[in-house]
């Protein structure tokens, strides 16, 4: 039976520069990127071609000795111009040179009832194979799921309330048949059920009507009712020991059209967004895109961070950087590295605050969009105020608590207070409101770490 | 600014690694980022803007919401004084003169704990190389509220000293203590020098001028404690106390107001509430503990009158609220989010039981006639094990949910 699920925790961060709701035309990139580091979990990258070699769209490119059967593929074709890596040798990405016209390994084809009744075994090795897999994603730990493991449930959530997120009803204009096919592949993974997360407050996206092989339920409140993380919680609730997968709309889209077209197309429709853009919209990229084409000659001011994803989770990528392998959207903001005369006593209501304090006036400014820059607004300190994370995070779990456990290493209280259900975009919120500054995210990742690895 | 900037700039060299005074680097920091927000941007990977709060703002709110506290306490010390020495007997009369006495008493007990708590936090932060702990800024504000006026100062410098080392920096600094740092400095002068923050004759200013004749400088709960032994109804004791000076001093309106003897910032219950009407609606406050205290004194004081064997148990509960130092030690003590529990059930619980506390020992232990201080600490010391129990039944039902 499909759920109601009402959220009233959360804050949704009002960014003035959201995308405009149509295709703008931007000049396609040249150079395209995969990065190892998007992908969580990957432990030995193996590459598998040299700098120089010409690939096809859809060529395997690198893969993890940890899990060999699942593959990275090239998103476009072309030559490989560099491989990058950092330091002790990590790789770091593999920069190709696109070719005007690409060229697609050719793979097989399915139809919507021949992946039905397809072989779950053989599906999952075909897509693991492909280049498609790392769509897929295991909780806990928040890692690119094994092929080899069959999940209590697959969650997708059909909207996304990240500031300045894209619009799933645009992002998915004429991919209903893609969509379609990847969730009747995704069902055969599962024991259990595919859930699909839908915004209450909106029209549900064409695109998620008349769906067979899933159940579908409805979200409501303020940001994180988006998340994935959040909607597991409230629906069926991971446990200790039980694996569930999780896949974004667009992945599942992907899923659907490399099983439909038999070739790896991994182009897609990411929102371009953010104050300092003079032109914001939807633009049809390729994964792994290099941004120049999108901001250069976009800005209206100098001194801006680019970002792929959003600006609770995503992360600085330079002006000639490369979107992420699971990023819709790029965020372009204003840099924030300036002193600010008495910044912590000035009235204010041009910075956005989830709190009231002495001079922080936003909450007066009802439906406002901010120009937020990246100024920490202050410094990292001890934990002393208290309840602010419980009250952004709409699920029955104590943040500060397991923040504490994590900074402790204390194995059992953070797998007791719910390790499990979290990945960094959780708790994202928290590090936005949080008083002391604290890097949230990266605090639970190494939680994750501690737990997963040791 | 940019002139404050460029010489910020010009010096910042000197204290950074390799200068000549690096060891005072944090003290520099301090100054620093005091006048101006620093430049850090946010990190490469999560959340790439932050919130416009930061612990100073919260803090300087905690000690904007003291100010209404600190202004009474001030005309009060000056009022009182010219009650018990019979100079005028009109609120407002003389307001300038009032004003100027209660000024040389408590402006000088403001700078002396600012000063001796600063000089503690500056010179733990060279030693131990971390920044200064904000949380400064209200305790050196808190600690003169919760003394009397006519305190020599040398125990105002020792007592912060006392509190700051031993309930702050030996934990770690803002937010790893344990205890209240105002409230272990007020303990700890109770304790050590009992004559000049306890009796009936510290809390009136009298200089060397005469009193007026049948002035007693006692405060309300010692009355309220004597008409208890005394079989005396404590309602009319309080009433018909310090006639002398003018009729009502006691009565529950004027207790109200605060126009009493008493420490600098704690009599008047209205200020606190103006207070407490800050810091809850800057959310910097839980309105649980609040709202818990003062229902807690409530509930225990009803109790009492129930199961009344003297009269002090028998006096209205309400008067709890407005006698002593419940209002303030429940609105700006209790509420120190590091020490009061962290949870959200378990602040519903801390607060309820400071209220209940205090007015267990107000009433039936001799020995103090004040019960909010040791109430505060002794739940300051509960309340990790509150949170460990409402962290227990979080835990619980994540593993029942496991079973099922």
């Amino acid at each position: 039976m499909s759920k109601i699920v009402k959220l009233k925790k959360g804050f949704d961060i009002k960014l003035a520069g959201k995308a405009e709701p149509k295709e703008v035309e931007f000049q396609t990139a040249k150079t395209f990127a995969l990065k190892p580091t998007d992908f969580q979990g990957i432990q030995r990258p193996k590459v598998t071609v040299k700098e120089g070699d010409t690939v096809k769209a859809g060529s395997i490119i690198f893969f993890d000795k940890a899990m060999d059967e699942v593959k990275y593929a090239a998103p476009v074709s072309g030559e490989v111009v560099e491989i990058k890596r950092g330091e002790k040798r990590k790789l770091l990405e593999i920069k190709i040179l696109a070719d005007s016209q690409i060229v697609y390994e050719e793979l097989p084809k399915f139809t919507l009832s021949s992946i039905r009744s397809a072989d779950a075994e053989a599906l999952k090795k075909h897509i693991a194979g492909s280049g498609m897999w790392p769509h897929i994603i295991q909780r806990p730990f928040g890692v690119v799921a094994n092929p080899a493991d069959t999940p209590k449930n697959i969650f997708i959530s059909g909207f996304d309330t990240h500031p300045l997120a894209p619009d799933y009803s645009i992002v998915l204009k004429g991919e209903e048949e893609n969509f379609k096919a990847g969730l009747a592949a995704l069902k055969k993974f599962t024991s259990g059920k595919v859930h699909l997360g839908v915004d209450s407050a909106k029209e549900v996206p064409s695109v998620y009507a008349n769906l067979e092989d899933v159940q579908v339920n409805k979200f409501s409140g303020p940001h994180p009712a988006g998340n994935v993380g959040v909607q597991i919680h409230h629906i069926d609730p991971i446990n200790k020991g039980d694996i569930v997968w999780t896949v974004s709309p667009s992945g599942v889209a992907q899923i659907g059209k490399l099983l439909l077209t038999g070739r790896y197309d991994a182009s897609k429709l990411i929102a371009v967004t953010g104050s300092e853009l003079k032109q914001t919209g939807y633009a049809k990229v390729i994964s792994g895109t290099c941004v120049d084409k999108l901001v250069q000659g976009n800005l209206n001011y100098d001194n801006v961070r680019v970002v792929s994803g959003n600006v609770l989770t995503g992360e600085r990528i330079q002006q000639d950087g490369y979107l992420g392998f699971y990023h819709n959207q790029i965020t372009v903001l204003p840099e924030g590295n300036e002193y600010e005369f008495l910044g912590w006593l000035k009235p204010t209501a041009k910075k956005l605050s989830f709190h009231r304090a002495l001079g922080l006036l936003s909450f007066l400014n009802g439906s406002k969009e901010y120009r937020l820059n990246t100024n920490t607004n202050g410094e990292e300190r001890a934990f002393v105020q208290t309840g602010v994370f419980e009250s952004v995070t709409p699920m029955d779990i104590l943040p500060v608590y397991l923040m504490k456990a994590i900074m402790a290493e204390d194995f059992d209280e953070m797998e007791e207070l719910g390790i499990y259900e979290l990945v960094e975009e959780d708790l994202a919120l928290c590090e936005f409101v949080d008083v002391s500054k604290h890097p949230v995210q990266e605090i639970l990742r190494k939680g994750i770490d501690l737990i997963q690895y040791s | 600014m940019k002139f404050l900037r460029e010489l910020l700039d010009k010096q910042k060299p000197m204290f950074e690694k390799g200068g000549k005074l690096e060891k005072f680097y944090y003290a520099f920091e301090a100054g620093e980022t005091f006048l101006f927000t620093p430049n850090h941007t946010a990190g490469i990977k999560g959340a790439q803007v932050k919130d416009a709060i930061d612990l100073k703002r919260m803090m300087i709110t905690v000690v904007i919401a003291m100010i209404p506290c600190l202004l009474f306490g001030i005309y009060n010390t000056g009022h009182q004084h010219f009650l018990a020495t019979g100079q005028t007997a009109g609120l407002w009369e003389d307001f300038g003169g009032k004003m100027l006495i209660g000024l040389q008493l408590v402006l000088p007990i403001v700078i002396v704990a600012y000063a001796a708590g600063g000089l503690v936090e500056a010179v733990f932060a060279v030693i131990r190389k971390h920044p200064i702990n904000e949380g400064f800024l209200v305790t050196g504000m808190l600690i003169p509220l919760v003394v009397p006026a006519t305190i020599p100062l040398w125990q105002v410098a020792l007592a912060t000293i006392f509190a700051v080392v031993i309930a702050k920096e030996v934990f770690g600094g803002t937010g790893m203590n344990i205890l209240n740092v105002a409230m272990t400095a007020r303990a700890f002068l109770y304790f050590a020098y009992p004559a000049q923050i306890s009796g009936d004759t510290v809390w009136t200013y009298l200089g060397d001028q005469a009193v007026v004749d049948g002035f007693s400088g006692a405060t309300a709960l010692a009355v309220a404690y004597t008409a208890g032994v005394e079989g005396e109804a404590v309602t009319s004791a309080l009433a018909a106390h310090n006639t002398a000076i003018g009729a009502g001093l006691f009565e529950f309106g004027n207790l109200f107001m605060g126009w009493i003897p008493g420490s600098i910032g704690e009599t008047s219950t209205l200020m606190a509430l103006v207070g407490a009407a800050i810091l809850v609606a800057t959310g910097v406050a839980s309105w649980k503990i609040i709202v818990g205290g003062f229902a807690g004194a409530y509930i225990m004081g009803a109790l009492m009158n129930l199961l009344a064997v003297n009269e002090y148990m028998a006096m209205p509960a309400e008067y709890h609220w407005v006698m002593g130092g419940l209002a303030f030690g429940v609105v700006f003590m209790a509420t120190d989010p590091v020490s009061a529990a962290q949870t959200e059930i378990g602040k519903w619980i801390y607060g309820i039981m400071i209220g209940v506390l205090t007015v267990i020992i107000r009433v039936s232990n001799p020995a103090y006639p004040e019960g909010i201080m040791l109430a505060v600490l002794f739940m300051n010391v509960f309340a990790p094990l509150i949170d460990h129990y409402v962290v227990k039944a979080n835990k619980t039902r994540r593993l029942q949910r496991a079973t099922v």
